[in-house]
This record gives structure tokens, C-alpha cells and sequence, in this order.
């Protein structure tokens, strides 16, 4: 493949992903690109005597195609759209009320420390609809003035105003294959083959992946993107940091039914249920919508981990219940977040290259927040950027880091994460030790922390027979195990039946099988003549695996067991490109602990959202 | 033989699969936040684009044109995939593309659109279309757009042309009972609704878009709100086809059982 001719394209800057990063590049960027005699303010190397040629290339086939409701203070959006109003933007609102709610669990299918069980027995004297309203928010986590968004939406509206106005072009359903790397300097990017097969193997309509060539690469391709991971990969992590905490979210867009009584702009976060580890949130949006999901974090030491059960668990609680019966699904979608934050900042620019956004280690893991701080260092990105260009100095790594890199750590978007560098270290300890060590981290200005260790997820996970120990008997899970593979059932599902979790009743509306969910929530973008991008690296190490983790979190149904044994079986038509397969697999790659033994490539589609 | 002037009609329709609502807005029916839902080229019209592109690049000379009457903030956001398929002109009409416009009146926007492309030779032109396209599978539009336009020459249900090197063309139409119509055609000017045709979807090509874009946005920018839905038609009842969904996952099953369980399915 290597001898491939490949045709090759000039441009100035090119852009990995179309995210709230590149944005906020973007947005940034293109208002000084002309003079207001129509001029070019910022003058193209590769195309002279226009203005600057700047490229962003998406993988999705639309902008702004995933479901993700954001709370947010919105602090760095807001400074580059002085003045805004929420009602410009479809789905969005200003927040008008929050409510931190701690969930006890009616079922007693949870796997409650007896820490746990004795805080909620006392809580339980206040409880309403097996919930406890906290009397007072930490500051830390309260978004008064903030927005609450539909995260589709509001790319679509950044998007459509960025296309428009012609100065930069965002190209949907084009992705990017890996840096092109030349001497440690990256030159560009590229585009990935189209015309193969699922090995990656080229097919008569075989069309080798362009190479963009560019001064500067902005990086934004979020936390599972092919080009931000071939970075790391070839230049590693600044000394002490590491990538390895996660979290998967899975979130719904749900017409609220008539009289529920919630006002628009409410934001109320939970926690407790349906496991002690798993977070969750419903924002309510104009029109009667909410947006809600869950966060199955990579310390949820659960083997078998399906975030789609949860979430229909989450939703049927008493508290939650009472607000959604009667409503509908109208959308849904799952997303991998890089949960790290700053402990996981990869170097933020080399010479021909700037790193941006969640990738780049920008989301606050105290606050929860991350859209608006990625917004905000795509912003810096820009105001770099046009500085240096102005003063025709090469988009270096002294440059880039004399310009942007100061520019980030002089804001508050990496202020406050230092505070919240180590908030979340508590909970590899457990959920009681992590509540204390946010509310340590949050309450002391990151002063005092709860340190720990953090482990790969791999390392924490244990066999779905440690896990049952004592609650399934071995042989049980065995027999379990047969009776699944022999009927093709799911032994997450199963398992979860076992211990205690109720069935789920589906209404056709709501709660629905997770396949429906798949259809009703959007459709899967899977064009043909890509190759498969889920890879299991060490086919021998998948046989021998009994976890199999990748099965159950697997946001899709796309990582299904193999009828014949053997390495699971991936269906590109299913994957939402959520990428938890990536840090969920509980085994770790030959020769590189810091990585599993799944490989999560560039790809085509993924999700579209029905409303995003 | 000169160079082909090929007009393909076309516009955006609501993503499939999802959940459609019909909803009366002060410019008549539409759809429940038609704006926030995803879009995608018609996929007739699609058909016919990646045809029409197909046939340019074997006949010198040739230019393809997409007019498309549709919301441009929505089309803007379609052409940025399509775009890289096909090269093409963009000509926009900025209307609704809902589905609850009326064919003739989309026939004579498409129409008006066409006269006005400069420099079109309509003794070189070739229509294409979708076939069911903006008539709720009637197949009416391209018909009444081909009278406007003068063009008695009309094909439906199109999956093939063959053009020959004195400017005839033959044409494989699909007929009722599964069966084929080859005509043979003297030359232009024809109107072609195109079915499926035979072509796979086209690569994206990064370069393609490159050079459609110089064009696509000075189009957008351009457009003139389309006489559609002036209330000169007007609709009793709007109602979708109800959508029965009941997906299950199921292995080794017998074909015999799986029919079986399908007809007693339709059968209620």
C-alpha cells in the first residue's frame, strides 16, 4: 500500500474534526481573515493573493449529527458571541434552576458498599420517590447563568453561519486517515482510503486517501480520533501524564408529556443509581424536550458494564419516573469522554501542529464541564494563529507555544484545571473516598486532593467470576455462559437478570430494546468502501479472553460473540463510533500496557442522530 | 457530437428512519422541526446526479447543473457531502422541501430556474430527476416540468442510457410486471426520470469539492424564495403512514419459520 499514488492538495491549515474545538478555531479565525474592503487580511501561502485556504475534514456525514445535551456556563462561547441570546439557537435555553439529587435504589440490585447502604439508610428518612434532594450545591458544580444545549444543534448553528460564510470549508464524510509526519514535523494530514475492502484492502473502485498538505494541522478529533492517538503514539505524553480515566456517556433527546411540570432550562444532575458509580442528568430543553443520559465511568469496576440497561434502569427510577412516563425517544446516541483532563494533556503543539479541545486534555473533571473550555482553547488556537501569520513567523513549536500554549495557561480554562487536576483521583478508592476528594479538590481551590494511584481500566476490571463472587456461583456463570452462546442471547443481560435487576417493560415509546433504540434514535452512517476501524489487534489474546467487556459496553451492539468461539465479531453498520470498546477491552495490547488490545482507526459515519 | 447540457432536479429530504410528525404551519402542512432534522440528497435525485455525472465525463464538453428547490440553510449543509460526489453548478430556489408542496407549482419554480440558467443550450439538454421526486411518488413533476420546458421526449423509471456518437441515445425504462422498455431516442432534448440506475454512490472526492464550492455558496447566496406554497393549493388532511416496529435479534432460524412468521406478522 505504500507505493499508492496518492493525489496531494496545498492548503494553509487543515482541521481534524468538526467539533466545539475547531468551532471555536474557527469561529475565531474566520472573522479576521478579510479586511472590510474585501482584501485578504490573512494572505494564503499556498494559494497567493487569496485569503487564508483553511480546510476541516469530518468524519460524520453531517455536521453537528450526535445527540448530547451540555450544561454550561458558557463563559468562552459567550465571549465570541457577545450578547447571545439562547433563542438563536434551536434546543438551547438559559438555565433556570438546579438540583444535585442523590438516588437510593428500590431494587437493592446495586452493589452498594455497606458504607453506602448506612449513608442511605439515614438519607432515607428524607427520601421522596426513593430520591434525596441536596439541600446545598458546591460552587464547584453549580452553572447558574450558564446555558443548557443541544450539542447537534448548536454545532449546526455554528457550522451553517462558518459555511456561509465562505471564508472556511467544513467537509462532512471525509475522514482522516493519520498525520503525515516528516522529519518530526507534521505536514498535514491524510484522507482515508475509500474503495476497500473490510481489511483496508483496495476494491475496483479503490481511491487512495488524498494527502492534504498543510502549514499548520489543528488537531480536534476528540478523544478517539485517529490523528490526535498516532500523535501520542509518536511523541508520547509530557513525563507523568497518562490517559486512562473514562467514562462513557448515553444520552437521549425525549418529548416530555404534557404537565410534567419542569421548567425549561432545569438541570438536575444525579448520582447513587442505578450503581453507585454511574452519574447521571436530564436538562430540559424549549418545546417540551429533555435532554438526559448517564456516565458509566472507567472506575465502575463492573465487567459487565452495558450502559444501555442502565440508562433504561436510571430512567424507570421512582424520581426520574415521574417526570418521563408518557414521553418519547426521539433521539439517542453515545459518546467515549476523555476523563483525564489535564493529568491527560498530550504536548499541546510541535512544529506543524496544535492539539485543541477534549483530545488535548481541556475538559474539567471537577466541574464537569468541557464544551465550552474546548470552545475556548480553539479560540486561543486562533488568536495564535493570526498573530503569528501577521508577523510571517512559521507555525512552529516555539512559535505555537509562544503564542497559543501561553495563551491557554494564562486562562482560566487550564487555572481551573489545575484545581481539578487530582479531584477525581479518590474514586480509584471508591465512590464515598471520590465524593470527598471532589468536595476537598472543589472546596480548597485544588490545595488539598485525595491522591491516588490511577490504574488502566483494564487493571481494575475484574473476571465476571471475581465480580459474582459470592452473589453467582461459578458453575451458575458457566451454564449461563453455555446457555447464551448457544441461543446467541447476551450474558450481560443475562447476568444482570440474575442478580437482581427487574426486566425492563417496554412501552414502545420510551423503553424500547436497544436495537429499537438504534433505529428510532437515529441511523447508522456506515458508506461502503471503507475498512472496518474497530480492530482486534491480538487475535489470540481475544480467544483466551472470558470478559469479554467489549460486548457489553459497546454502545451499538456492534462487538457481538462469535457463534464459532474465538475473536468477537464486528458489525460496522451498528457502530455509533461512541469508541468505549477502545478503553473498555480488559486486556492489555502486547508490548504497550498503556494502550488494550482493541484498536479504534479512522472511520466513515457513525451515528446520526434522528434530533440532535 | 457537442457537449451535453445535463439539469438535474433534485433536492433534500428528511433523513429516513426517523420519527415524522405533520404539523400545521402558517405556510401550510410541514413537518415537526423540519429545519432541525437531518437531510440528505434525495436519493432519486442522487441517483440521477451520480448518472448525470457519469454520462459528462464520457460525452467532451459536458456540464451538469443540480437545481434544487429546498431550504438553503439546510441544502448548504447536503451539498457539503454532495458536493465531493459529482462536479456540478448549484442553481437554488430557497423554498420548503417537506414533501407537502404541490407538483406543479414545483414544476414551475424548476421550470423558471432552468430557463434562467445563462449560457443553457436547450437543444443540448437532458433533464434528469428523480422519478417519484417532490410528488409523493406520483411521478408528476418531471412530466409537467418536461411540457414547460418544451420537451416532449420523457422518460420514467430510468435505470440506463446509452448515448451513441451521432448524439441518439437509447434509454431502459422500467414498465409495470418487472419487465424493461428499451426506446431509442433521435437526440436531445429529453427528460429523463431516473430510477436506480446502475451506479454505485461515488467516492467523496476532496478535490471535487474544492472546485464545486467556488461555486455552491455564490449559488447559496444567490437564491430567490420560490412560489411554493402560496396557499393556492390546499390540503384537507395530512397523515403519514403509520410505522409498526417490532425489531428482534435472532439467530439460526429456519427461512421456512422466519416467512412464516412475517406473513402472520403482515396478517395481523
Amino acid at each position: 500500500m505504500e507505493d499508492i499514488v496518492r493525489q496531494s492538495m496545498d492548503v494553509d491549515i487543515v482541521c481534524v474534526g468538526f467539533g466545539p474545538a475547531v468551532a471555536g478555531f474557527l469561529t475565531t479565525l474566520s472573522r479576521s481573515l478579510m479586511n472590510e474592503d474585501q482584501t485578504p487580511a490573512l494572505e494564503s501561502k499556498a494559494m497567493p493573493g487569496m485569503p487564508l485556504q483553511v480546510l476541516c475534514y469530518e468524519r460524520a456525514d453531517d455536521i453537528g449529527f450526535g445527540v448530547s445535551g451540555v450544561v454550561t456556563k458558557g463563559r468562552g462561547i459567550k465571549a465570541s458571541f457577545p450578547g447571545l441570546d439562547p433563542a438563536q439557537i434551536p434546543m438551547a435555553a438559559k438555565v433556570s434552576g438546579e438540583k444535585v439529587v442523590y438516588l437510593l435504589d428500590p431494587h437493592g440490585a446495586g452493589r452498594k458498599t455497606a458504607g453506602l447502604k448506612a449513608l442511605e439508610a439515614g438519607l432515607g428518612l428524607a427520601a421522596k420517590d426513593f430520591a434525596f434532594e441536596l439541600p446545598i450545591i458546591p460552587p464547584f458544580l453549580q452553572k447558574h447563568d450558564g446555558l443548557v444545549l443541544s450539542m447537534g444543534q448548536f454545532m449546526q448553528w455554528v457550522g451553517s453561519d462558518l459555511m456561509g460564510s465562505g471564508l472556511v470549508q467544513i467537509w462532512p464524510g471525509t475522514p482522516v486517515a493519520a498525520p503525515l509526519i516528516e522529519k518530526d514535523e507534521v505536514v498535514g494530514v491524510r484522507l482515508l482510503d475509500q474503495g476497500v475492502d473490510k481489511k483496508g484492502q483496495p476494491e475496483a473502485a479503490f481511491m487512495p486517501g488524498m494527502d492534504i498538505r498543510a502549514s499548520l494541522t489543528v488537531v480536534g478529533d476528540g478523544p478517539v480520533g485517529p490523528v490526535g492517538a498516532a500523535l501520542d503514539e509518536r511523541f508520547g505524553l509530557p513525563e507523568g501524564n497518562h490517559q486512562r480515566d473514562w467514562a462513557v456517556g448515553m444520552k437521549a433527546v425525549v418529548g416530555l408529556p404534557e404537565g410534567h411540570g419542569l421548567p425549561v432550562g432545569t438541570v438536575i444532575h444525579t448520582m447513587g443509581y442505578p450503581e453507585p458509580e454511574i452519574f447521571g442528568f436530564l436538562y430540559v430543553l424549549p418545546e417540551n424536550t429533555a435532554s438526559l443520559g448517564i456516565f458509566v465511568p472507567s472506575w465502575f469496576d463492573s465487567p459487565i458494564r452495558t450502559a444501555y440497561r442502565y440508562l433504561q434502569h436510571w430512567m424507570i427510577h421512582p424520581y426520574i419516573w415521574k417526570y418521563l412516563q408518557g414521553g418519547t425517544m426521539r433521539s439517542w446516541g453515545a459518546k467515549s469522554l476523555q476523563e483525564s483532563g489535564r493529568r491527560g494533556e498530550p504536548h499541546l503543539a510541535g512544529n506543524g501542529y496544535a492539539r485543541i479541545g477534549e483530545g488535548s486534555g481541556s475538559t474539567n473533571v471537577l466541574t464537569g464541564s468541557g464544551v465550552d473550555e474546548a470552545w475556548t482553547t480553539g479560540a486561543h488556537l486562533a488568536e495564535a494563529v493570526i498573530e503569528l501569520w501577521k508577523a510571517g513567523r512559521p507555525m512552529n513549536r516555539a512559535n505555537l507555544e509562544a503564542t497559543y500554549v501561553r495563551r491557554r495557561r494564562e486562562s482560566w480554562v487550564d487555572q481551573e484545571s489545575r484545581v481539578a487536576a487530582k479531584s477525581r483521583d479518590g474514586f480509584q478508592h471508591g465512590v464515598i473516598p471520590g465524593f470527598v476528594g471532589m468536595g476537598l479538590s472543589g472546596l480548597t481551590g485544588g490545595t488539598l486532593n485525595w491522591v491516588a494511584d490511577i490504574k488502566r481500566t483494564y487493571e481494575r476490571l475484574p473476571s465476571i467470576e471475581e465480580f459474582f463472587k459470592g452473589r453467582i456461583a461459578r458453575p451458575e456463570i458457566e451454564r449461563i455462559r453455555k446457555d447464551c452462546e448457544s441461543t446467541g442471547a447476551s450474558l450481560h443481560e443475562a447476568l444482570m437478570d440474575r442478580s437482581g435487576w427487574p426486566t425492563i417493560e417496554f412501552d414502545g415509546q420510551l423503553l424500547v430494546s436497544h436495537q429499537d433504540a438504534l433505529l428510532m434514535g437515529g441511523k447508522v452512517q456506515a458508506p461502503a468502501g471503507f475498512a472496518d476501524h474497530v480492530i482486534f489487534v491480538d487475535p489470540a489474546v481475544c480467544t483466551a479472553c472470558r470478559t469479554r467487556t467489549c460486548i457489553s459496553i459497546c454502545s451499538g451492539q456492534a462487538i457481538t460473540a462469535n457463534p464459532e468461539g474465538g475473536v468477537p465479531l464486528f458489525d460496522r453498520e451498528k457502530c455509533v463510533h461512541c469508541g468505549a470498546c477502545l478503553w473498555n477491552c480488559s486486556q492489555p495490547r502486547p508490548g504497550d500496557p498503556e494502550r488494550t488490545n482493541i484498536d479504534f482507526r479512522a472511520g466513515a459515519g457513525g451515528l446520526h442522530s434522528a434530533e440532535n | 457530437m457537442s457537449g451535453l447540457h445535463i439539469v438535474v432536479c433534485g433536492s433534500i429530504v428528511p433523513d429516513p428512519l426517523q420519527t415524522l410528525e405533520p404539523v400545521t404551519t402558517p405556510a401550510g402542512p410541514g413537518l415537526k422541526n423540519e429545519m432541525m432534522l437531518p437531510a440528505i440528497l434525495d436519493p432519486w435525485a442522487g441517483h440521477a446526479l451520480f448518472e448525470a455525472a457519469n454520462l459528462a465525463k464520457s460525452v467532451a464538453g459536458s456540464k451538469v447543473y443540480l437545481v434544487s428547490l429546498g431550504p438553503k440553510a439546510k441544502l448548504q449543509q447536503v451539498m457539503m457531502t454532495i458536493g465531493q460526489k459529482a462536479p456540478f453548478e448549484l442553481v437554488v430556489a430557497d423554498g420548503p422541501a417537506s414533501g407537502f408542496t404541490d407538483a406543479a407549482e414545483v414544476a414551475a419554480e424548476l421550470a423558471a430556474a432552468i430557463e434562467a440558467i445563462p449560457g443553457l443550450d436547450k437543444s443540448q439538454l437532458l433533464v434528469f430527476g428523480g422519478w417519484q421526486s417532490a410528488s409523493r411518488g406520483a411521478g408528476a413533476t418531471l412530466q409537467m416540468l418536461g411540457e414547460r420546458l418544451g420537451i416532449t421526449d420523457q422518460f420514467q423509471g430510468v435505470d440506463e442510457i446509452k448515448m451513441q456518437a451521432d448524439g441518439s441515445f437509447t434509454v431502459l425504462e422500467r414498465i409495470e410486471g418487472g419487465s424493461y422498455q428499451l426506446s431509442s431516442c433521435a437526440g436531445t432534448p429529453a427528460v429523463l426520470g431516473w430510477a436506480t440506475g446502475n451506479l454505485p454512490e461515488p467516492p467523496n472526492n476532496p478535490q471535487i469539492g474544492m472546485a464545486n464550492m467556488r461555486l455552491i455558496m455564490p449559488a447559496l447566496q444567490k437564491a430567490k424564495p420560490a412560489k411554493v406554497s402560496t396557499g393556492e393549493v390546499s390540503f384537507v388532511a395530512v397523515e403519514l403512514p403509520k410505522q409498526v416496529r417490532e425489531t428482534r435479534v435472532v439467530k439460526d432460524m429456519a427461512l421456512e419459520e422466519m416467512a412464516k412468521e412475517i406473513v402472520d406478522w403482515i396478517r395481523g
